[in-house]
């Protein structure tokens, strides 16, 4: 565009405006290029995100591991996978449970199904947990709240499942969510398990799948996503619908709610005497941005 | 020198006494050796020369005595007595060693010594049943947890990875019979098979098909909420008849392929040769919902 004025690639760009007032603009270096030709321009570089600078974990779990095979046929969620078990789950919550979370307790266990809710008379849970083994429950889910919200949840697979202790933010319920369909049916929705990829992630994501039973009815079109981002799992609720093979509609119903695994424990919930797969330790673990755990 | 009267009337009565709390309807006194914990005239520790209490540490009780005879001697005014752990053997020690001493005083010390060992039995229940444990909050953290579950929130784009999973698994096959999209590579296959048959076909088909569509009912799914999505009527339809039909899948591949939204009736009535008519609506459906 500008004539190489002294002829030592200092270059004089047009610029022109709508006045049509010209103005002389005085660039030094090398004529550039790229501008007049696009083709040349140097390649668009991938943008860094956090996921694509992760730091490289070595737990992470490779699909086609023996081990991780032979260990995933012998944990406690076999049975549920060789579809021995129907799961039933119990939902409560801590004590003397406020109008929000009696609500979502409600809420959860029209997601969930085969699922019931019972009110936490102050009873201990190493009692209540014999007593559901008895009635062949499945799987306890306790909704601790702390004023007024629920912000804890205790996952605790039956009998001598592991425990999970999740920290519980952002709770809608479905009334707060905008656009939302209808109330969710009583069809089994699928499962969606999103990114649970190291060692530990695997035994989460399996504990979730596990609240739900084994085949999904797709008349009812209903999904339930967990997805795991940067180590928090993000639970969705959908009815989806095909508008042709390469578009899908989805509608939100059901509550949505975001979990943080604060720890994981062997056998069933016992704080003070279980043995800890991992518990999450700030000091140690939040010290690179980088870097995740599930 | 060590007059009561004198010590109540300066200390107790009209001049400062730091131990005296005042409320509205009572006093307080907040010395650890009161026995009622009422600034009285009789339950002044300071004000009575002769004075007993029970107090309790680590869970025993201890009788504490105060006698005229070691006023000057503050370093051992109070005597101890170690109460034994039965609760009658405790009230006979505390009689027998506040034998001669006012009335007022005995039975205060046992009445005290009564609440002291009902709330230790108390606190020895509480142990034994769930605690609830107090975590404070750090804000910092609190904050920090916060922003960065919003900006995972971001990142996850939660929709698209959803939409995405369920396409792959109708590519998957897992919904089997119940979609029945039109596939690509399925399409030209047979559009090259059919090639030859299809003009009979297409005539009886044609009306088999327009009694077939009034005579079907759409029951795919028990609720109610198809009249959720707009297009849902049309869908139903037109994937209901090309059950019946494949040939004239190809057709509708080519059209859903269209830009736009394409009406997807009626592609049953067509022969082979048809004109294709392309509509485009400009406004997106209300039904494509975005995560709040």
């Amino acid at each position: 565009m500008g004539d190489n004025w002294l002829g030592c690639g200092v270059q004089q760009v047009l610029i022109t405006s709508a006045k049509s007032t010209k103005m002389w603009v005085i660039t030094s270096g090398a004529p550039q290029e790229h501008l007049r030709r696009p083709k040349l321009a140097p390649p668009k570089a991938i943008p860094k995100t956090i996921e694509n600078q992760r730091v490289y974990d070595e737990t992470t779990v490779d699909l086609n591991d023996e081990e991780v095979a032979f260990d995933e046929a012998t944990d406690e969620f076999a049975p549920y996978f060789n579809r021995q078990t129907v799961p039933k789950i119990l939902i409560t919550t801590s004590d003397r449970p406020r109008g929000r979370t009696v609500r979502f307790c409600e809420q959860l266990s029209t997601v969930i199904p085969n699922s019931h809710v019972y009110y936490r008379r102050g009873l201990a849970l190493k009692r209540i947990i014999p007593q559901c083994i008895a009635r062949d429950f499945t799987d306890l889910i306790v909704i601790n709240e702390d004023r007024k919200i629920p912000n804890g949840l205790v996952l605790s697979h039956l009998p001598d499942g592991p425990t999970a202790h999740f920290r519980m933010s952002s709770v809608r319920l479905r009334k707060e969510i905008k656009r939302k369909g209808k109330e969710p049916t009583e069809h089994t929705p699928e499962v969606i398990l999103n990114n649970f990829t190291t060692r530990l992630g695997h035994p989460v994501g399996r504990m979730l799948a596990c609240l739900f039973p084994h085949s999904p009815q797709f008349i009812g079109r209903q999904v339930a996503t967990f997805h795991n981002q940067r180590d928090y799992i993000f639970f969705r609720f959908h009815r989806y619908i095909f508008k042709s093979e390469k578009k899908v509609g989805i509608q939100e119903l059901g509550p949505r709610f975001t979990l943080k695994l604060r720890s994981l424990q062997k056998g069933t919930f016992d704080s003070k005497f279980g043995e800890y797969e991992w518990i999450h330790k700030r000091r140690e673990m939040d010290t690179s941005r980088r870097k995740f755990h599930l | 020198m060590h007059s009561d009267d004198v010590i109540w009337d300066t200390l107790g009565n009209r001049q400062f006494c730091s131990y005296k709390i005042t409320t509205k309807t009572q006093n307080f006194c907040r010395n650890e050796y009161n026995l009622t914990g009422l600034c009285n005239r009789s339950s002044c520790p300071l004000a009575n020369s002769q004075y007993a209490t029970v107090r309790e540490e680590k869970g025993r009780c201890y009788l504490y005595m105060k006698t005229i005879e070691r006023a000057a001697f503050p370093r051992r005014l109070w005597e101890r007595v170690l109460l034994s752990k039965n609760y009658e053997k405790a009230l006979e020690e505390i009689d027998e060693n506040l034998i001669y001493w006012p009335r007022f005083i005995r039975h205060k010390c046992k009445q005290r010594f009564t609440k002291i060992t009902q709330y230790l039995i108390r606190i020895r229940k509480l142990t034994l049943k769930r605690q609830r444990k107090l975590v404070p909050l750090r804000r910092k953290i609190e904050r920090r947890e916060k922003r960065r579950e919003e900006k995972a929130l971001i990142a996850a784009q939660l929709d698209n990875a959803i939409e995405k999973e369920l396409l792959e698994r109708l590519k998957q096959d897992t919904y089997g019979d119940i979609y029945n999209f039109p596939i690509h590579a399925f399409d030209k296959a047979l559009q090259q098979q059919e090639a030859e048959s299809e003009s009979e076909s297409d005539a009886e088909k044609d009306e088999e098909d327009e009694e077939d569509m009034d005579k079907r009912e759409f029951v795919e799914a028990e609720d109610s909420d198809l009249s959720d999505f707009e297009d849902m009527d049309k869908l139903e339809t037109s994937s209901e008849e090309e059950q019946e039909e494949e040939e004239e899948v190809e057709k509708k591949a080519s059209r859903s392929k269209a830009k736009g939204k394409t009406p997807l009736k009626g592609p049953a009535r067509r022969k082979r040769p048809y004109i294709e008519i392309e509509y485009e609506k400009e406004t997106e459906p209300a039904t494509k919902t975005k995560a709040a």
